[in-house]
Formats: C-alpha cells, sequence, structure tokens
C-alpha cells in the first residue's frame, strides 16, 4: 500500500515537472535559448549523485558501524571539492562530452580511448550492484516482497524508463528529484529529532535495548550473538528446534535462527546482534576507530581516499558539466553542488543515531539499509507515521530511479559508441549493462548495499582520476604512461572489488586492502602513470600545448562575444 | 580531416592488398618451383615500398620522413639515408657521425634539381670501418619544384645503385605530390567554406534594406531596431575567426534575421515556433549550419501569395548528440528533383539546394559521412530538414 502511494507520488511529481518544464513552445527564440543555470544544473547533479545507497545505505552503516562511517558522507561532500578545484573547469573548455572523448582528444590516441571506456564501464556496473540490491532491500521492506524479486521489479522498472526514452537527461527532472529527495529527508529529520527530544525516553549511552515490545522476523537464517541472556517468546526454528509461541531462556552466546522465525523480545531486553556486527556500547560506537573493524585508521584513509578521489569518474555526473555554456559556469554549478550535497549528508548520520535508538533490531536481522523506511512508524505510530514512510519511501525511489537510470543511460552510451552506435546498439547496451550487476548481486555475500558502493569509488579514483587530474595538470602526460596507468591502477581494484563481492568478508591487512584498496592502488596508479610517461617523453602527443591552452585560458580571453 | 583519413585508409588497403597479392604470387611461383629468389626480391621490394607509401603520404615531414626511411633503407641496401628538404635535415637513418655535412652536401641538388654523387667532399672520420665514404644525393620533386633531397650513403659508389636510389626517389617524389594533392583538397574546402561564411545573401541585404527604408517615416522607432538588428546579424556573419560557434549563438543569429524576414512579410504571414532543449545550447556547431537552412526555407518554401507560412526549429537532447530539425509547411519540392540537385551540386536551376547542399557537405566533412542532413519533402507537403550534432566535437584537432 505504501509503495504504492510513494510511487503515485513520484510518478505524479514527475509528471508535473515534465510538462513543466518542457521545452517551451515559445514563438520568442530569444527566451527559448536561455541556458541552463548553473542553480538550476546543480541541482540535477546532486539529484543524480544522491543514490538509493547514499539515501538509504548510509543511515544502515552510521546505525551498524558508528563514527567511522561520518567520513562517507564528509567523503561524498568533499569529493565534489576536489572535483570542483582540479577538474571542472577545464574539463568544460576542452568541449568533451564525456571521460572517454576526453582522452581520446587529450591524448589523440585510440587505445586510451578504449582503456577509459572499459573502466567507465566496470565503474558503471559496481555502481549499479548497490543500487539494485539497495532497492531490492528497499522494496521488500515496504511490501513484503521477497528481496530478489524486488530485485527484479527494481531492474524492470528501470528497464522500462531508460529504453522508452523516458528518464533521459532532462536537467529539470532530475533537479526536482533532487529537492524531492532533500525533503524526504529534512521534513522527516527535523520531527524526529523533536520527538526524541521531547520525550527523552532513550538512553544513548547504552548497548542497544528495546524500548518497548517487539517481535522481530528474521528475513534470512543466520546466527544472532546476545550479550545478556533474555527471555523470548519464538515461533519458527531457533538453535535447530522448533517452537509454538512458547517462552524461551535465550543464554548470552551465539545462536542460530532460520529464516521465518519470529521472535517477540520485552522492553528493555537488550539488542542481539546478527554475528556479522560486533557489538557496540553507545560511547564506543560513537567513538571513531572503535567498530572491531580490520585496520580502522588504514581503512578510514582508504575510503576517503576512494570516495575523495573517485568522484570525478562517475560517468553520469561528468556528462551533466556540459549543459554549462563555459568554463566559469561549469565551476559555478560544482560549488553550487558542494552545498547541496553538504546540506543533505547531515542526515544520514542524524537517521543513524536515531535507527539505534527507535529500530535497533536492525542490528539483528542485519537489514540495516531498512533504518529510514522504519523509522516514522517507530517515533510517530499511526497516521503521522504512514504519511511521513510515504515521503521517505518517495524520496527513496526517486533516488533508485535518478541515479541509476543515469548510470545506465551514461554506460550503455559508453558501451554503444564501442559497438559503434545507433538506437539498437544503444538498448542492447543498456540490457547488457542491468543484466550484470544483477546477475553479481545474486552472487553477492555483502549484506549493506552501501559497503560496495566504495568499489565504485575505489576504481574510479585509481583508474580515472589519475588521468583526469594529470591529463589536465600535466604537461608529459604520454598515451603509453595513460594506459599502463589506468590499468595499474583499475585492475587492481577491480580485482579487489570483485574478490570481496564474490568471497566474502576476510581478515588482517589483506582483508582491509581487499574492502577498501584505494590506499595502495591510486598511488599506484599516479605512480605508473607518472613513470611510465617519463620512460616514453619522446611520445608526448604533438598537439599538448594547445590542449592545455584550451583548457586553462578563460574562454573570455579566446573569444571576443558580443555584449 | 575525414579526406585526408579516408585516403590513408585507402593508401593502406593497397598496401595490404599488394602485399597480399606479392605473397600469393610468392607462394604460388614456390609451388611450382622456378624463379622462387626473385620473386621474393620482387615481393619484398613491393611490400617495403607499400609501407613506406602510408607514412609519406602525410607530406614531408620530420615523422614522415623517419618512418619511411627506416623502410626505404633495406630497399636501396645501403647503411645510411638522409632526407631532407630545402632547409634542414629532416631525418639521419643508420649511424651518428656525418650527418652534419648533409645538407652542404645536398645544396647543388637542391638548386639544380639534379642528382649527384660525392665522393672525395665526405669529411674523412678516421675510422677505417666507417661506411661513409660515397654519398649519392637525389632530388624530390613536386610538381616539378624541388622539395627536398633523399641520400644514401655507401662504401662504394655503384652505376646500379644510383639508378634504384634515382628511381626511389622518383616514387617517393610521386607519394609527395599525392600528399599535395590531399592537403590541396582539404584547402579548397576550406576556401569554399570561408566564401559562404562571408556571404550573406545579396537578397537578404537588398529586402531587409528596402524594408527598413519603408518604416523609417512611418515606425521610425522600429526602424531604428531594424537597423541594429540588420548591423548584429552582419557582424555575427562577418565576425569569428574560429569554425565553430554554440547552437545558442546560431539560434540568435536567426532570431535577428527572423525579425527582419517577419518585418518584410509581416508577423501574421510569417509565424515561427521553437522548442529547444536547453541542454543542447552549449553544443558546437559549425558557424553558420542552421541560419542558411532557414534562409533557404523562407527563400524557397514560401510560396508568393501564401497567407501564412509556419517555421518551425525543435532541438531535442539525444545522448552524445543533439538531435536538430527544421520544418516548414511551404510548397515543399519533389523528393527526386532534390536529390538530382544535390547530387549534382548544379547551382544553374532553381536556387534551392545550393545552401542545403553546402551544409551538408559541410557537416559531412566536420563529423564524418553519417552526419549529413536528412530532408523529408514533397509536393505541396513543406519540407523538414533534419540534422544531428554530436556533444563532442574535440574528435577534431584541439585548438
Amino acid at each position: 500500500m505504501i509503495a504504492v502511494l510513494a510511487l503515485a507520488l513520484l510518478a505524479a511529481s514527475l509528471v508535473g515537472v515534465s510538462v513543466r518544464t518542457r521545452p517551451a513552445r515559445a514563438s520568442d527564440l530569444y527566451a527559448a535559448s536561455r541556458e541552463v543555470s548553473p542553480w538550476w544544473n546543480a541541482s540535477a547533479i546532486s539529484g543524480e549523485y544522491i543514490s538509493a545507497a547514499a539515501f538509504l545505505g548510509m543511515a544502515g552503516l552510521v546505525l551498524a558501524y558508528g563514527a567511522d562511517m561520518l567520513w562517507l558522507p564528509i567523503g561524498a561532500a568533499a569529493g565534489h571539492v576536489v572535483l570542483l578545484t582540479l577538474v571542472t573547469a577545464p574539463l568544460r573548455r576542452s568541449g568533451a562530452y564525456t571521460l572517454s572523448d576526453f582522452a581520446a582528444w587529450r591524448l589523440g590516441s585510440r587505445t586510451v580511448r578504449h582503456a577509459v571506456s572499459g573502466c567507465v564501464v566496470i565503474i558503471g556496473w559496481f555502481y549499479l550492484l548497490p543500487q539494485f540490491q539497495g532497492a531490492g532491500v528497499t522494496l521488500s521492506v515496504i511490501s513484503g516482497l521477497p528481496v530478489w524479486s524486488g530485485g527484479v521489479v527494481v531492474v524492470l522498472a528501470v528497464a522500462a524508463l531508460v529504453l522508452s526514452g523516458g528518464m533521459r537527461s532532462i536537467t529539470g527532472v532530475q533537479a526536482v528529484q533532487f529537492w524531492l529527495k532533500l525533503i524526504a529527508v529534512v521534513v522527516p529529520g527535523l520531527i524526529f529529532l523533536a520527538i526524541w527530544r521531547l520525550q527523552n525516553d532513550a538512553d544513548v549511552a547504552r548497548t542497544p535495548y528495546f524500548h518497548r515490545p517487539t517481535t522481530v522476523t528474521a528475513g534470512a537464517s543466520a546466527g544472532i550473538q546476545l550479550t545478556t541472556p533474555a527471555v523470548v517468546a519464538v515461533r519458527g526454528v531457533l538453535d535447530g528446534r522448533r517452537h509454538h509461541g512458547e517462552r524461551v531462556l535465550l543464554a548470552a552466546g551465539t545462536h542460530r535462527v532460520r529464516s521465518g522465525a519470529r521472535l517477540r523480545f520485552p522492553a528493555g531486553a537488550a539488542v542481539p546482534h546478527t554475528s556479522r556486527l560486533a557489538l557496540l556500547r553507545g560511547d564506543r560506537w560513537a567513538t571513531p576507530f572503535a567498530g572491531g573493524r580490520n585496520h580502522p585508521l588504514a581503512a578510514t584513509y582508504s575510503v576517503l581516499l576512494a570516495v575523495l578521489l573517485g568522484t570525478m569518474g562517475l560517468p553520469h555526473l561528468i556528462v551533466r558539466f556540459y549543459s554549462n555554456a563555459c568554463g566559469r559556469t561549469a565551476r559555478r554549478t560544482a560549488s553550487l553542488v558542494v552545498l547541496m550535497l553538504a546540506t543533505f549528508c547531515l542526515f544520514p548520520a542524524l537517521f543513524g543515531a536515531l535507527g539505534r535508538l527507535y529500530t535497533p533490531e536492525l542490528l539483528m536481522t542485519g537489514e540495516t539499509d531498512a533504518t529510514l523506511l522504519m523509522l516514522p512508524h517507530r517515533i510517530l505510530p499511526g497516521l503521522a507515521g504512514d504519511l511521513l514512510t510515504i515521503l521517505v519511501a518517495t524520496g527513496a525511489f526517486a533516488a533508485f530511479a535518478s541515479t541509476s537510470c543515469g548510470v545506465v543511460v551514461a554506460v550503455s552510451g559508453t558501451l554503444s559508441q564501442g559497438f559503434g552506435g545507433g538506437t539498437t546498439r544503444f538498448r542492447l547496451a543498456a540490457l547488457v549493462t542491468m543484466a550484470v550487476p544483477l546477475v553479481l548481486a545474486a552472487l553477492t555475500c555483502a549484506p549493506q548495499s552501501t559497503a560496495l558502493i566504495t568499489l565504485a569509488f575505489s576504481v574510479a579514483a585509481s583508474s580515472l582520476c589519475p588521468l583526469l587530474v594529470l591529463g589536465v595538470w600535466w604537461w608529459r602526460l604520454t598515451p603509453a604512461g595513460a594506459v599502463a596507468g589506468v590499468l595499474a591502477g583499475g585492475g587492481p581494484a577491480t580485482a579487489a572489488g570483485l574478490v570481496r563481492i564474490l568471497s566474502g568478508q576476510r581478515t588482517g591487512w589483506l582483508g582491509m586492502l581487499i574492502e577498501q584498496p584505494a590506499l595502495v592502488t591510486v598511488p599506484l596508479g599516479f605512480g605508473v602513470m607518472i613513470a611510465v610517461s617519463l620512460l616514453t617523453r619522446s611520445s608526448v602527443p604533438a598537439h599538448t600545448s594547445r590542449a592545455m591552452a584550451r583548457m586553462h585560458v578563460p574562454e573570455e580571453a579566446t573569444s571576443e562575444r558580443p555584449a | 580531416m575525414l579526406v585526408t583519413s579516408a585516403d590513408a585508409l585507402l593508401a593502406a588497403a593497397s598496401a595490404v592488398t599488394v602485399g597480399a597479392a606479392g605473397w600469393s604470387l610468392c607462394a604460388m611461383r614456390q609451388h611450382t618451383g622456378r624463379g622462387a629468389l626473385a620473386d621474393e626480391a620482387t615481393f619484398s621490394a613491393l611490400h617495403t615500398v607499400s609501407v613506406a607509401s602510408t607514412s609519406l603520404r602525410a607530406g614531408l615531414t620530420e615523422d614522415s620522413a623517419r618512418k619511411a626511411v627506416r623502410h626505404l633503407r633495406h630497399l636501396l641496401g645501403v647503411p645510411v639515408v638522409a632526407v631532407t628538404d630545402t632547409e634542414r635535415l629532416l631525418v639521419w637513418e643508420g649511424g651518428i657521425a656525418h650527418s652534419d655535412s648533409t645538407l652542404r652536401l645536398a645544396e647543388p641538388v637542391l638548386t639544380a634539381g639534379r642528382p649527384r654523387v660525392i665522393v672525395r667532399e665526405l669529411d674523412p672520420c678516421g675510422d677505417p670501418g666507417c661506411q661513409v665514404r660515397v654519398a649519392m644525393i637525389a632530388p624530390l620533386t613536386i610538381d616539378g619544384r624541388v622539395a627536398g633531397a633523399l641520400a644514401a650513403y655507401t662504401e662504394k659508389a655503384r652505376f646500379q645503385r644510383l639508378r634504384i636510389l634515382g628511381e626511389v626517389a622518383r616514387w617517393m617524389s610521386g607519394q609527395l605530390e599525392l600528399a599535395e594533392l590531399d592537403s590541396s583538397k582539404a584547402r579548397l574546402m576550406e576556401a569554399e567554406m570561408r566564401a559562404l561564411r562571408a556571404q550573406i545573401s545579396p537578397h537578404f541585404v537588398y529586402n531587409s534594406l528596402t524594408t527598413i527604408a519603408s518604416f523609417v517615416r512611418t515606425d521610425p522607432e522600429r526602424a531604428r531596431e531594424l537597423v541594429l538588428d540588420f548591423a548584429d546579424f552582419a557582424r555575427y556573419s562577418f565576425r569569428n575567426p574560429r569554425d565553430f560557434t554554440t547552437l545558442a549563438e546560431e539560434l540568435r543569429s536567426i532570431d535577428r534575421y527572423l525579425l527582419l524576414e517577419r518585418a518584410r512579410f509581416g508577423d501574421e504571414r510569417l509565424r515561427f515556433s521553437v522548442e529547444i532543449a536547453p541542454e543542447v545550447l552549449p553544443v558546437a556547431v559549425p558557424f553558420l549550419s542552421l541560419q542558411p537552412l532557414v534562409e533557404n526555407a523562407i527563400r524557397h518554401g514560401m510560396e508568393c501569395g501564401m497567407q501564412r507560412f509556419h517555421v518551425r526549429i525543435v532541438a531535442r537532447d539525444a545522448g552524445a548528440e543533439a538531435a536538430i530539425s527544421l520544418e516548414d509547411d511551404g510548397v515543399g519540392m519533389d523528393p527526386d528533383k532534390l536529390r538530382s540537385l544535390l547530387e549534382t551540386g548544379d547551382g544553374s536551376g532553381p536556387a534551392r539546394g545550393i545552401g542545403l547542399l553546402n551544409v551538408d557537405d559541410r557537416l559531412r566533412q566536420v563529423y564524418g559521412e553519417e552526419y549529413g542532413l536528412v530532408i523529408e519533402t514533397a509536393v505541396g507537403a513543406g519540407m523538414k530538414v533534419s540534422l544531428r550534432v554530436p556533444k563532442c566535437h574535440t574528435g577534431l584537432s584541439p585548438g
């Protein structure tokens, strides 16, 4: 019901917007030829950037792992600062539309173009994987469908949107979606905050506990661990024995629940954690590096590096800057994006903290992605909760649709360009683009969608970031160096990502590096690119000076514009 | 440039064909067991020649000379080969010593245009194993003018070798002439483009001025505005040293053009509507690529006595391209007639088509063969001209 209402709301708002922002049938050419303003374009970019993973998953991660995860939203906003400082304006002045175009133009080599296109496709797949997974979880939480069917429904929806040509790159639609998403977090966020402060019934410092009697249904067979014994009413299979609603005393330690088992906990009982998550007291949860993760300091630096530098390699964002008329407006757009994202990113942390107080059973089921969707009902039962859930679900669908469609369009554009272009090839490429992450999602062992989103950032940061930064700022970059650097950085990052998806968590340094490879692969990418370029010094493209001049001299200085 | 690259492709393809033919010939002869050695030599010579010709088609530059000479050294069977143009040494292949004297030795060849053998003038380097003892230099000519020299150095002068050198130099000259042809073809296209750019239709100038004149007394304010529009339009057409402008600016120029035309025909008779996706406004388009299409529609689609004429301009965002179309509800044209007009490029008939043809040529030249105009028309059914423009235009040379 909620899902239907949320979808209806989203559809209505988008139809309304697309009617209004459809190119006006003006008879005044001058009015019709007004370009997209930085503000509007920045909204569209932010709209495409806030994915389902950021919208839902970030709160879940904060809930599960605590303060360490705050680096993700910080990195997300800060990544745009790096993008703004180093890349935006020169890239816009170059006139390139996609990253592949830029590489081919700057280095005058088809091989470089193919290498970059390959990276773009891999990044797109890694980016879509958590989107599909997160959307599947969302749908299953609010509709009760199994997770796999949620994923399939969602892929079908994206396929329909992309193949029908809707959700193309209409700036207005994307911009409105951003504001929709922002409202969908700001309004509930402020309301929850007020209610929490007024009721003041939750003790933050304790290990998470149930405030009121709560029934938890295990979505999948899993191990749970208890710190203190608890008396629980069980219906279903627990520790290999079937129960029919009788009360059972669970001793401290690890127990196994079969999928579908329902456990009713009394108020005040400590929340058991799924065996994948460490138990954290409130004060430790709020302290960095206390989450029981592998080498937390190095992992944090690695995540930060990946998100900071990887933002510039996201294919669907880069093409948006093309809508700006010149380098200067592109830069202004990027700075507005920073502000917009920074505003948005305040809220996932808030929801994570509130989730720890009001929806702690997610720590037991492990479906922490659902935090934001379950909070409204817990904090405000009744109609108000329903309305807020609808609002949040609308935002979640908007987040999902805009990002997924943007990435699918960008990646299949790149793929079909490699096969020669054309509408039929584009559609075929779109299907391939969606099929690969769907298969990966079926094979993956990782539970949280956002944990996987750093994969795409790691690959982007270690392959496309060196190429872009050195391509824009370094005269001596050669085609051979670019290809070598992209392969040396992107290859290991991709391999680490695949291992992470297919073989689950590991421990120790190796585990840390597989989970967050950026700390090694980014310097590797930069190093190899610089070293090979210096070795092949003679093959610096002949047009480098002109290319540099075009990227770095402001447009106003190169052409006289009529007033 | 598309033309050059197509020719290079052709050259490469022919090189492969020559190679393949030589190889199969060689294989056949080997099969029969006779003359295999001679065929092998023929094949390797032909192969070398065809490989070297690809690089020479880029003209006589340091880069092309270096690539070609690498192969030619084997063909000539000499240890050292050098190529100069009229001013400097372009490449010296094989060893390092003696390279500085080349230009001095080649000087008489460059002025007289005749081959020369030099035995005594070479500076002895004292190395008994030095193979640079005799220089044979032959001129490279393009259209009868000496453009450079090919020099071969050996230990002993031999008449046979000199003849081979002469033939190779002649063949190189042929290739360089072809390269010159390529570049002059491109220059011609460019000149045509510039001519078109500088050209505002004289009809338009005359009509605009008479229209403005008619307003001078009745509505001086409007006349003043129209004069300013005319000036702006003219400035746009004359200005711009670069070959590209943005779609937004092109549309602004069309706006001024339409203002003048509407003043002439009246707002009721000439109507237009536009539908522009704001995302495609910054797309770079060849200068004056849309305005001639509008002008064409009005000049030829609008028949005398027509009460209403409607022009519609649509620009949509289509992924990596912008899709632009211009539609009018005028008299249209017989498709076969239009086709023959466009194919012959004949300017003598009804002038409709010249503007189209030129825009079509330029689009194909800039973006590639698949980016030409698509025209849908029939007699009495108006005309729709569609074109696609890739958003990224950096595929051209940067700058």
